[in-house]
């Protein structure tokens, strides 16, 4: 209706009002229906130690106010605002110029970050957090935003990257740059090794057996006790040398601290750490990106585009899903291995299904396919999630409204366009409305 | 309206479909087709709707298996046994093909569609993906030579214009031709085009009949379906009829409009007579 509200005569305005207070009514009623049960009654424990039923209408009844209120103050709003305006193609064009430079501005914060006046240990720590995850979102890219197959367990690659490492480290005494691409390539294998069965499957039935794989791996990891520790998981796991140079307190001229003759200080490795997942995301990004520009990127694009017009093209379907399974998966080992050292523990609990979930959030959210979006999408949500703290209980709620309201206001994520990966003329973005979102 | 294909000693057939026979079930969708398509003809399958055409042209596409018979593509002069061949395959042996519900990557531009069928030249170039990722010489090679090639089939279906466009925004009578430029990008002997004239205008259509014979006198031969009695008349060199999976007629144009069968079939006398 908000389209006509802005073009009633004052005439037929009375009857919109009206319609407004009803629609708003019928609002408050479902939410009073939904807040009498939730919030309206609460079994406490009385002082004598008894179970008794407390009742609080007056919190419902602001609820249900407040509820009204909203609807009504929605429907105003949209009626003044008039049409909304269809056109997001131009809208799409000024964000990626903005996007232009909101890419170069971010990297540069990211590199001088430990630098900056105030950043402490708590800043660097959520700083490496972050980008953890906008490695595993550009990772997970590959997969999803590429190639347009739903993966809801990409945590099982983080998974076996980390163990890869745990488990290469504490045993054979290996440095992190030997198990580092090893990782890697244990994960891309466990990826192919996913992809096979899959690769009939598309769309829902595709998650869902994603999703299975993800909790095997984990239970795999819980139960075989004699490798994995079983839910005690792996302690010990060695913390990364600056190419053979220890992070020591000691001050010795074998440390790094001494080495350098500087004062040795616990902050050394942090930012070592910093520096080692920004250059692994950066290097997860740069592959991305020449890989969108090459036949093989442009194939995952177009299968997620059309599957049967690849096949008529004589594309080998088979082995183009499992180069983006593969790919994907190795840059989701490369982020476990990293995860492996930073911590010096893991546990079967740090990769459960709720991992998958976040990392497949922060790419929907930042607009399949989109490296900035993605970063940006990371940072929001990650970074969003640990300064909403002191909210306590009600920060899942902050949480899922954010979110909500990304995908209302838009639904395509962040950056919904799309860029051609070649152009004869100027380079265009292709608004959202003609991109596929790939069925699997 | 050249009868070429018949009268030229020197062409050689280059698709022959022996017995093709194609059961869904209890249901047989193709019996016992056999006809040959010449080299440099344009050859027509028409028929009343439900006669197998589009499933004759998913077998010979490899979109399904037939059930019995045999297709072979000859090229270079050594036959090509296209049921045997696996989906993606039988596009590098040789064929290419349109649909008749166009199915181009919509939110890639016109350009990219265009290089995504060179996908298995550029592929090969790339040195398993580490050279292409490094920048090699090679590589840029063959990315340049595949652009001027899809430059030179959007010149060639009016499109050089619309190059940076997505696909899915350009209009259906220019989709339409860019569906048929992608194919031509696979580099086929043999090019199918299902329905290609399906919601086209009288101009669209005149066009699309000039492109056809252009792209049938730059050397590659092209069988298409169509339900429109009037463009297969105009610009094919054979025609084959399908009634209820069977062939019922095979000549040049006039030939078979003037068969009893054929005019019986499209008019459905023949069903209960």
């Amino acid at each position: 209706m908000n389209g006509e509200v802005a073009a009633i005569t004052m005439a037929a305005r009375p009857k919109v009002a009206a319609a407004a207070v009803k629609d708003a009514a019928i609002t408050a009623l479902v939410a009073l229906g939904l807040f009498v049960p939730i919030v309206g009654l609460r079994t406490d424990v009385s002082s004598a130690g008894t179970l008794y039923l407390r009742e609080r209408w007056g919190d419902v009844a602001i609820l249900v106010v407040l509820a009204f209120a909203g609807r009504l103050g929605l429907l105003t709003w949209r009626g003044l605002r008039g049409e909304a305006k269809p056109a997001t193609a131009a809208r799409t064009a000024l964000l990626a110029r903005a996007g232009t430079f909101v890419a170069p501005l971010l990297l540069g914060l990211a590199v001088v970050l430990p630098f900056m006046p105030g950043t402490g240990r708590y800043e660097l720590d959520l700083g490496i957090l972050v980008l953890t995850y906008v490695m595993l979102g550009w990772g997970l890219n590959i997969v999803v935003g590429l190639a347009g197959l739903l993966d809801l367990g990409y945590v099982a690659f983080y998974a076996v990257g980390a163990y890869s490492y745990a488990l290469l480290a504490t045993t054979f005494g290996w440095s992190f740059w030997i198990c580092l691409p090893l990782a890697g390539i244990l994960a891309a294998f466990w990826g192919v090794l996913l992809g096979f069965p899959v690769l009939r499957l598309r769309g829902d039935y595709l998650a869902i057996v994603t999703l299975a794989f993800g909790e095997i791996i984990r239970v795999v990891l819980i139960n075989w006790a004699s490798l994995t520790g079983g839910p005690n998981g792996i302690t010990g796991i060695p913390r990364p040398s600056f190419f053979g140079l220890p992070f020591s307190m000691s001050g010795e001229p074998d440390t790094f601290a001494g080495f350098f003759g500087i004062e040795p200080s616990p902050v050394h490795r942090v930012i070592f750490l910093y520096y080692l997942i920004l250059i692994l995301a950066l290097l997860t990004n740069w592959v991305s990106i020449r890989l969108r520009r090459q036949p093989l990127g442009r194939a995952w694009e177009a299968l997620r585009e059309d599957e049967i017009a690849c096949r008529a093209l004589g594309i080998n379907i088979t082995n183009t899903k499992l180069t983006a399974f593969a790919i994907g998966a190795m840059f989701g080992g490369f982020a476990g291995a990293f995860f492996a050292t930073r911590q010096g523990f893991i546990s079967p609990e740090s990769f459960t299904f709720i991992e998958s979930a976040i990392i497949l959030a922060i790419v929907v959210l930042g607009g399949m396919g989109s490296q900035i979006g993605i970063a940006i999408a990371a940072l929001v949500m990650i970074g969003g999630f640990e300064v909403f703290r002191d909210l306590d209980e009600w920060r899942m709620l902050v949480f899922g409204g954010a979110m909500v309201l990304i995908m209302v206001v838009r639904p395509r994520g962040l950056v919904g366009s799309r860029t051609p990966t070649i152009a004869l003329g100027a380079r265009r973005a292709i608004g959202a409305e003609h991109v596929g979102e790939g069925r699997g | 309206m050249s009868a070429k294909g018949a009268a030229d000693p020197m062409t050689a057939p280059i698709l022959q479909a022996e017995g093709l026979t194609m059961r869904f079930g209890g249901l047989t969708a193709v019996d016992a087709v056999s006809f040959t398509a010449m080299q440099g003809d344009i050859t027509a399958i028409i028929g009343p709707n439900g006669a197998g055409k589009t499933t004759m042209f998913n077998c010979i596409t490899g979109f399904y298996r037939p059930t019995e018979g045999a297709l072979r593509l000859m090229r270079d002069g050594a036959p090509v046994e296209l049921q045997r061949l696996a989906g993606h395959r039988i596009a590098r042996a040789g064929v290419a093909r349109t649909f008749q519900n166009i199915r181009l990557f919509q939110g890639m531009t016109a350009l990219e569609n265009l290089l995504v069928a060179q996908h298995n030249t550029l592929m090969a170039s790339t040195g398993f993906g580490i050279g292409a990722l490094l920048g090699a010489p090679g590589y840029r090679r063959a990315e340049k030579l595949a652009i001027a090639k899809a430059v030179r089939w959007l010149e060639a279906t009016g499109l050089i214009d619309r190059a940076d466009d997505p696909a899915g925004a350009l209009p259906y009578g220019q989709q339409r031709r860019l569906e048929i430029a992608r194919a031509m990008c696979t580099d086929p002997v043999l090019l199918c085009l299902d329905e290609p004239a399906a919601g086209l205008n009288p101009r669209e259509s005149e066009e699309l009949a000039t492109l056809l014979r252009a792209i049938r006198d730059g050397g590659c031969s092209i069988l298409l379906i169509e339900h429109d009695m009037g463009v297969v008349m105009g610009i094919s060199d054979r025609v084959v009829v399908l009634d209820h999976g069977r062939k019922i007629a095979d000549g040049p144009p006039a030939e078979v409009r003037a068969d009893a069968k054929v005019i019986a079939a499209y008019l459905g006398e023949g069903d209960d007579a």
